[in-house]
């Protein structure tokens, strides 16, 4: 066996080496602690690095420290600009696991968090939110109410989100159709309620501008209710889709060699949409539609470190969460500009010089 | 050795007595394929049995029905009729994951996801074996090193997959299925791609897995040539039937072969007495 004398590639041997594995996601969560710091201490009322870190420190984990700053800045901090980060993080990390799903499940780099409906339904169900108080004035006292804490924005956005999603999957189910059938399901459901979204907004006067802010993505009511709702949702879909990292990387070979390598196909696929779903509604519930977070990231990752969704979903958590709370840093600094279009701005022009500047990493090999 | 035949109808022999118990087994299977009211009848009444140490070369025309009667072998898909047992259980009694640790199914066709590596997708054959959350175990480890070595892939083990050549490619899914360590090979069309020193190397591989493990393989074969020197039982589906299984000296005749291929043959005796078939010509 002329292959024995080969010195045995041990390391080669069960995919990426842990010290590897631990530098990308080491850096990863540096990356995110710094820009939590940066995205807290900047803005229209500046707190010093060394405050912001003290007060995070304090207020988080208990540390103590001498008072060195105004009730005033423990304030802003704590009470305003800590929950708007978080939740940009929250966004970003969940619409970035969600698009690395979708694009191991759909097998399609163009795939994002939204493709299969989640957006349009999301998006209908707010728009409804903000037009009860004119389509039922009785109503509005109650939805008026409802703003502190969580809103039947976020409600409705969340059930119209993930509503969507299943009745994509049951019509695309009925007609016995593979991926393709899917897609083109969504993008059929999606047109229909867009054009509904579409009639709203046409309907809407003076609430035109609010349906408008919240299509483009909107962190301004970012507070820590909302968080709070969304944050366990996204927990347990990152928790689900990361011990099936296995099953992901298989779904690539396509349906019939996962099948053979014993994966219950029909089954996993349901259950990876609904989970990946899941959080994708979470997020946009409170945030809006946020574009770009979900197609760019897990794409740019997957050039960068490699498919193994082992590495790729916390990756893709990680640098997606501080990548749209830069985002929202800049939407801010810029006199509060929507964070969809700034994420828009940014991501599209990157992404066309990584299309033009990397050699296709998603055909057959 | 001698081809081992059963015999369609006969009850199975107490195992005691006789032969051991088929790993795969189809009795009077039949299959169609239904689209839109349209029924093409691809197996009529299949009887296969293959048991362990046994390589079964499986011959036919295109659209015999070769690589569905592979995936029933491999209980993937469920018959018309008749019934399919992998070690004497109804395939329908074994659930995916059960099966994926005995049965490995080397496809016709296959995409590579870009951006893994070899030995990174070989391990993806572990995957009904997996024991621990997000690492491999020792024993993952050495099976997938054994089946790149097995596979004559272990250079390749660093390489990008998108770099391979279809030859090499090929090793590599080889080396895939068996890193699932299994008891049932089922490869479909194995050779093509690979040039002839890997054609010969695969079928040597296989042969000595079966030998060495007990490992039951049916390959689905084009090559004549291949298949009447290299193998020890062929099996050659006609018309939704098994019209021949044996051995391919005694099977494999000059008449069968223009009967069932529409090709004339010649034979010739290499002077270790081992009868060698080339087609000829089409005309009869």
């Amino acid at each position: 066996m002329r292959a024995a004398a080969v010195p045995r590639p041990r390391a080669l041997v069960g995919g990426p080496s842990l010290t590897r594995s631990g530098l990308i996601l080491g850096s990863g969560v540096l990356v995110l602690l710094i820009v939590l710091i940066v995205a807290v201490a900047a803005g229209s009322y500046s707190v010093g690095i060394g405050d912001t870190t003290a007060i995070l420190g304090h207020r988080l984990l208990g540390i103590p420290a001498t008072v060195t700053w105004s009730r005033e800045a423990e304030t802003i901090i704590f009470d305003l600009r800590l929950p708007r980060v978080l939740t940009a993080m929250l966004v970003g990390g969940g619409l970035a696991m969600a698009g690395a799903t979708f694009q191991a499940l759909l097998r399609n780099p163009l795939a994002d968090p939204y493709i299969i409906g989640t957006a349009s339904g999301a998006s209908l169900g707010a728009a409804i939110a903000f037009m009860l108080p004119l389509l039922a004035p009785a109503l509005a006292i109650g939805s008026a109410t409802a703003w502190i804490g969580i809103g039947v924005v976020q409600v409705l956005a969340f059930v119209g989100g993930l509503g969507t999603v299943l009745a994509v999957y049951a019509i695309a189910r009925g007609a016995r159709g593979g991926t393709v059938t899917l897609l083109l399901t969504g993008y059929a459901v999606s047109s229909v309620l867009a054009a509904f979204v579409a009639l709203l907004m046409h309907l809407a006067g003076n609430r035109l501008g609010v349906i408008f802010g919240w299509l483009m993505g909107a962190l301004d009511g970012a507070d820590w209710g909302r968080l709070a709702m969304a944050a366990p949702l996204v927990g347990i879909s990152l928790v689900v889709l990361l011990i099936r990292w296995r099953r992901l990387n298989v779904l690539l070979l396509g349906d019939a060699q996962a099948a053979h390598l014993g994966v219950d196909v029909p089954r996993e696929r349901l259950m990876l949409t609904m989970v990946a779903s899941l959080a994708t509604s979470a997020v946009v519930a409170i945030s809006g539609t946020i574009g770009f977070v979900g197609l760019v990231v897990p794409h740019v990752l997957r050039l960068a470190i490699g498919p193994d969704h082992r590495l790729l979903l916390p990756a893709s958590l990680l640098f997606g969460a501080a990548l749209l709370a830069v985002a929202d840093l800049g939407a801010r600094l810029a006199g509060g500009v929507p964070v969809g279009v700034v994420t828009a701005l940014i991501g599209a022009p990157f992404f066309l010089w990584l299309l033009v500047r990397s050699r296709a990493v998603w055909g057959a090999a | 050795m001698t081809a081992i035949e059963v015999p369609p109808g006969e009850t199975r022999p107490e195992p005691s007595t006789a032969l051991p118990e088929p790993v795969s087994e189809a009795r009077g299977v039949a299959f169609a394929y239904r689209r839109r009211g349209l029924v093409r009848e691809v197996l009529v009444s299949v009887d296969l049995a293959v048991r362990g140490g046994e390589l079964v070369g499986l011959l036919g025309t295109n659209g015999s029905g070769k690589t569905t009667l592979l995936r029933l072998l491999a209980a993937a898909v469920r018959p018309d009729a008749g019934e399919i047992r992998i070690f004497g259980r109804p395939a329908a009694n074994w659930s995916r994951a059960e099966l994926a640790r005995r049965v490995a199914v080397l496809p016709q066709q296959l995409e590579l996801p870009a951006g893994f590596r070899v030995s990174e997708v070989v391990a993806m054959g572990r995957l009904p074996h997996a024991s621990r959350l997000f690492s491999s175990t020792d024993e993952d480890d050495a099976a997938v090193e054994t089946a790149l070595l097995d596979a004559d892939a272990l250079d390749l083990a660093a390489r990008p997959v998108e770099e391979l050549s279809g030859g090499e490619r090929q090793r590599v899914l080889v080396a895939m299925a068996l890193a699932q360590q299994p008891a049932l090979l089922l490869l479909d069309e194995p050779t093509v791609h690979l040039d002839l020193a890997h054609q010969v190397a695969l079928i040597e591989t296989v042969d000595r897995l079966r030998q060495s493990r007990g490992i039951a393989v049916v390959a689905v074969l084009h090559d004549l040539t291949l298949a009447s020197t290299r193998v020890e039982r062929v099996a050659v589906l006609d018309e939704g039937r098994i019209v021949a299984d044996g051995a391919p000296e005694v099977v494999l005749s000059r008449d069968l072969v223009r009967r069932v291929f529409k090709v004339a043959a010649d034979e010739a005796w290499t002077s270790e007495g081992r009868r060698l078939l080339a087609p000829a010509g089409t005309r009869r």
